[in-house]
């Protein structure tokens, strides 16, 4: 792999609470290693900012292996940036070229208030996962692993669901904001394993029910969710989400 | 001399027989009794969980924004558990065997023999929450090989298992937050404990959105803050991962136990350049199916691919026959630094061997074109179909391989090097998990207690799960059981107001220093010092020097460095300042703990004690001890033994060959 060295130009949202109005700042940085992650070009530029005495840029970033789902960047309009199926910490500075300039943003929804410049506030996904996104089992209760068989292809199709990092992606990619793709991950992650049976009329209105609370959009179906998730979670749990979601409403016993 | 209160009889009676005949608080008395837990990892959240299933009020406090994202959720390859579902060989008794002997005789025999037995039931409990685990076509779970055991017992879900089993835990915690059971503090950093009359009986904490300071005060205080790998600046660890928790609770009288027992992990993308924030993992399960190699030939810079087979060094198979590619952590981690400072490495650093899936890809293509009864002798088929298997086993190690290097990992063998990943020491806790301040405990990776002088795979997320799902549930009522007597305290108790002017004063010391140099630049010196010499091997000499120069580094941080900002506000940088100063003084204990240990045993390698193969020579006449060091006051402690015994187990010279 050939490496390269660049200067840039970053056009960074700067915001300094919740209650402020933010806007956006240009910076310089030179000498960008093209083998340098974005998160570690962010770095540099920090460092340069403590140097001159001035406040560096807050972001939300743990583990740097595109797995915990802290990054959340809008780079250059899209969410995690310019590659497929990347988290902005593992998205390398090989991706841009010389004199480039790069216009950094957080996530915009209602339902995710900027908290500080780059940082926003994903808890409203917290209590969309506490509306119904477990199975009641108490610890002990549990029989033999093997007890249970499930068929591979529901497995692998519920573990692919399940790798949902809710970073928020699908939600900042979104025109309405909506967070039906995170949703629909979590009941599909469920609905496909027979462990998750009892749950199933509940557990997908009360957690389709609390996504309208928190403030989230409504799903038109244009996909950009999906070309946006740093872990290819399909469209095809929206649809099952859907599916789950009318027939439980269609039979669930409303008296209760 | 310490006693770890690990209770009379045989080895697989300790345990039935603990649970059978501790105190219990009965359910009206559990809703009346707070319980504060730091951390939210599989260590924590499966604690928090738990114990507000059982009834108690629960707090949970994590620095991230949800639970979700502490850093158990990279752990890649797999949870151990002796299930036997193999038919190959395994029991209870082999995985606490293996784990004994792959810690080199320096863990706690009850303590390992607990593990291996609530192992099965931590799987049973994961696939009861959901968690997708590898299936076979059967629909009955898959396992798969991990290093220093020759048996199939490690579960895994691709390559994302502390993920998956986090994920478990952490709808397992919501479920209870929804309930009210636990109250649930995100973005909150633990900065001191709070000790009355002897027990911990709370917090202070630093909300890091607002930056104001919180007192809570709890009957039990449960530290499930994991490692302190970024000790070292570059690791595996993320970048938040920290040891203050623990060490603010060291500070406050908590014994900190084998300190220097640190796990190298063989299988790392190699550092890139000055710029590297952190170390990238390559999961230990690729040595399933890899070969590690390096040339035969020193400063041998063709394409690895134009090496001929007899002029490639298979090194680990040439040395450990019987084990080959999958021998123990700290074992692979030495021999591969041996071949690099040999001059046999690879890559422009020359700090690299090869990871190579040739084979494996091969391999995999001839089992394919036999399921397809083809008899194809095309080679380009076989390694597509080959490439196929692979990815479907392994493609998101790949992808992350080939993100971060530019190279693809199907076309050309991987470059690795090991890196810090992992710390066996911690806090000392006894049998119960309890530290040695009473009301304190600590679980997972941020105790000492069941990995010795060196963790194999996949036991670190099995250890986690254990003590939050099945020890800390019984023995924490062993202890509050006594303390139902007790009135709450009150958070405006003198000692919370201390405690709390306390770290405000900390605070303001630091914001006031106005110096000029970042704390990055103070956390990357520390990190090379740790690196140079208490890494993977280790000499009076140089332990000598790096106490030194820590303590020097000490003086100029709290003379010279640089936080912007202010206090009420989130500044990260201020979050990072507490954490690194706190490193610092870890450093040298490290290094002090390092220089006393004069045997080499597991991941700690002191060069004056080795074999002439070049192995670890341990001293177990004089050795065979944890090592609890006690704070006295700045650059001195004291240190505190407790012997091992092993009853079943005989160490021996542990060998792979």
């Amino acid at each position: 792999m050939e490496h390269y060295n660049m200067n840039l130009s970053l056009k960074i949202w700067r915001q300094k609470n919740v209650k402020a109005n933010g806007a956006f700042e240009t910076y310089q940085v030179k000498d960008i290693s093209s083998e340098m992650s974005f998160l570690e070009m962010i770095d540099v530029l920090n460092e340069d900012l403590i140097r001159e005495g001035k406040d560096p840029i807050a972001f939300d970033h743990d583990c740097r292996e595109g797995i915990c789902g802290s990054c959340s960047m809008y780079i250059n309009g899209k969410p995690h940036g310019p590659w497929k199926a990347t988290t902005v910490c593992q998205l390398h500075m090989r991706a841009f070229k010389e004199g480039e300039t790069i216009v950094v943003e957080p996530w915009r929804a209602n339902a995710f208030p900027v908290v500080k410049d780059l940082v926003v506030d994903r808890s409203a996904f917290d209590r969309i996962v506490q509306a119904g996104g477990y199975i009641s089992v108490n610890t002990g209760n549990a029989v033999d692993g093997n007890a249970i068989p499930i068929d591979k292809d529901n497995a692998d199709k519920s573990f692919a669901a399940a790798a949902c990092i809710a970073c928020g992606a699908c939600v900042a990619a979104c025109k309405n904001s909506s967070a039906m793709l995170f949703t629909s991950a979590k009941v599909s992650h469920l609905a496909l394993l027979p462990q998750g049976g009892p749950e199933r009329k509940t557990r997908a209105i009360n957690m389709v029910a609390q996504m309208d609370k928190e403030g989230f959009g409504a799903c038109t179906n244009i996909g950009a969710c999906e070309a946006a998730c740093p872990k290819e979670i399909r469209l095809t749990n929206i649809a099952r989400l859907n599916a789950e979601y009318l027939s439980a409403s269609l039979t669930i016993d409303k008296e209760n | 001399m310490l006693d770890a209160k690990i209770p009379e009889g045989p080895l697989e009676q300790k345990w039935p027989d603990y649970k059978g005949h501790c105190k219990l608080v009965n359910p009206a008395n559990k809703r009346k009794m707070e319980i504060i837990i730091i951390g939210t990892g599989l260590a924590g959240a499966s604690a928090a969980a738990s114990l507000g299933e059982l009834g108690y009020k629960v707090k949970a406090f994590c620095y991230q924004d949800s639970p979700r994202r502490a850093h158990s959720i990279a752990a890649q390859g797999g949870i151990n558990a002796a299930k036997n579902y193999q038919n190959d060989g395994d029991s209870v008794f082999r995985l606490f065997y293996d784990t004994i002997k792959g810690g080199d005789y320096r863990a706690r025999e009850g303590n390992v023999h607990r593990l291996a037995e609530v192992s099965v039931n931590i799987i049973d409990q994961c696939v009861a929450q959901g968690v997708p685990f590898a299936r076979e076509y059967g629909g009955l779970l898959s396992n798969r090989s991990f290093g220093g055991t020759q048996v199939q017992r490690t579960f895994y879900a691709a390559g994302q298992t502390g993920q998956q089993l986090l994920i478990g835990a952490y709808q397992a915690l919501e479920r209870q937050i929804a309930l009210g059971n636990v109250k649930m503090y995100n973005r909150h950093e633990m900065l001191e404990v709070v000790t009355i009359d002897g027990k911990a009986r709370g917090i202070i904490a630093r909300n890091l959105v607002s930056g104001e300071l919180e007192r809570h005060s709890g009957y039990g205080v449960l530290l499930c803050s994991g490692g302190y790998g970024n000790v070292f600046y570059l690791s595996t660890n993320a970048m938040g991962s920290n040891v203050t928790a623990a060490w603010k609770a060291h500070k406050k009288g908590a014994f900190f136990a084998n300190p220097c027992f640190t796990q190298i992990h063989p299988t790392c993308i190699p550092v890139s350049g000055e710029h590297q924030s952190k170390l990238t993992l390559m999961s230990e399960s690729l040595r399933n199916d890899g070969r590690i190699w390096v040339p035969k030939k020193q400063n041998d810079n063709r394409n690895p691919k134009e090496i001929p087979e007899a002029e490639r060094d298979y090194y680990l198979e040439r040395r450990y026959p019987a084990f080959g590619n999958l021998v123990p952590r700290d074992v692979a981690s030495r021999a591969a630094k041996e071949r690099c400072d040999a001059g046999y490495g690879v890559g422009t650093s020359k700090q690299a061997v090869y990871l190579d899936y040739a084979d494996a890809i091969m391999r995999y293509g001839t089992i394919e074109a036999g399921k397809k009864n083809s008899s194809t002798s095309d080679t380009s088929a076989l390694i597509e179909m080959g490439r196929e298997v692979v990815k479907e086993k392994y493609g998101n190690l790949f992808d992350m391989y080939e993100k971060i290097t530019g190279e693809n990992p199907y076309e050309v063998p991987m470059r690795i090097y090991p890196a810090v990943h992992y710390t066996m020491g911690g806090l000392w806790v006894d049998y119960e998990l309890q530290t040695n301040v009473p009301g304190l405990y600590s679980l997972g990776e941020a105790n000492f207690s069941d990995h010795g002088a060196n963790r194999l795979g996949a036991s670190a997320l099995m250890q986690g799960l254990a003590d939050g799902y099945f020890v800390i549930p019984y023995t924490i009522g062993n202890y509050l059981a006594d303390e139902i007597r007790n009135p709450p305290t009150s958070v405006d108790h003198p000692a919370f107001l201390a405690a709390e002017k306390e770290v405000s004063g900390r605070i303001n010391t630091l914001m006031n220093i106005k110096g000029k140099t970042s704390v990055e630049t103070f956390h990357k010196r520390l990190g090379k010092i740790m690196w140079d010499k208490c890494g993977m091997a280790r000499n009076a000499q140089g332990l000598s020097e790096a106490i030194k120069e820590i303590q020097q580094l000490k003086k100029e941080f709290w003379s010279d460095v640089r936080i912007p900002g202010e206090v009420n506000e989130m500044n990260n940088e201020l979050d990072k300042a507490g954490r690194v100063a706190d490193f610092i003084e870890l450093g040298e204990l490290m290094c002090l703990d390092a220089l006393q240990r004069e045997e080499s045993c597991g991941g700690h390698f002191r060069e004056e004690h080795q074999t002439e193969e070049g192995e670890a020579l341990r001293d177990d006449a004089n050795f065979m001890y944890v090592a609890a060091w006690e704070y006295k006051a700045e650059h001195e402690w004291q240190l505190h033994k407790e012997e091992l015994q092993y009853d079943v187990v005989k160490p021996t010279q542990r060998s792979y060959k």
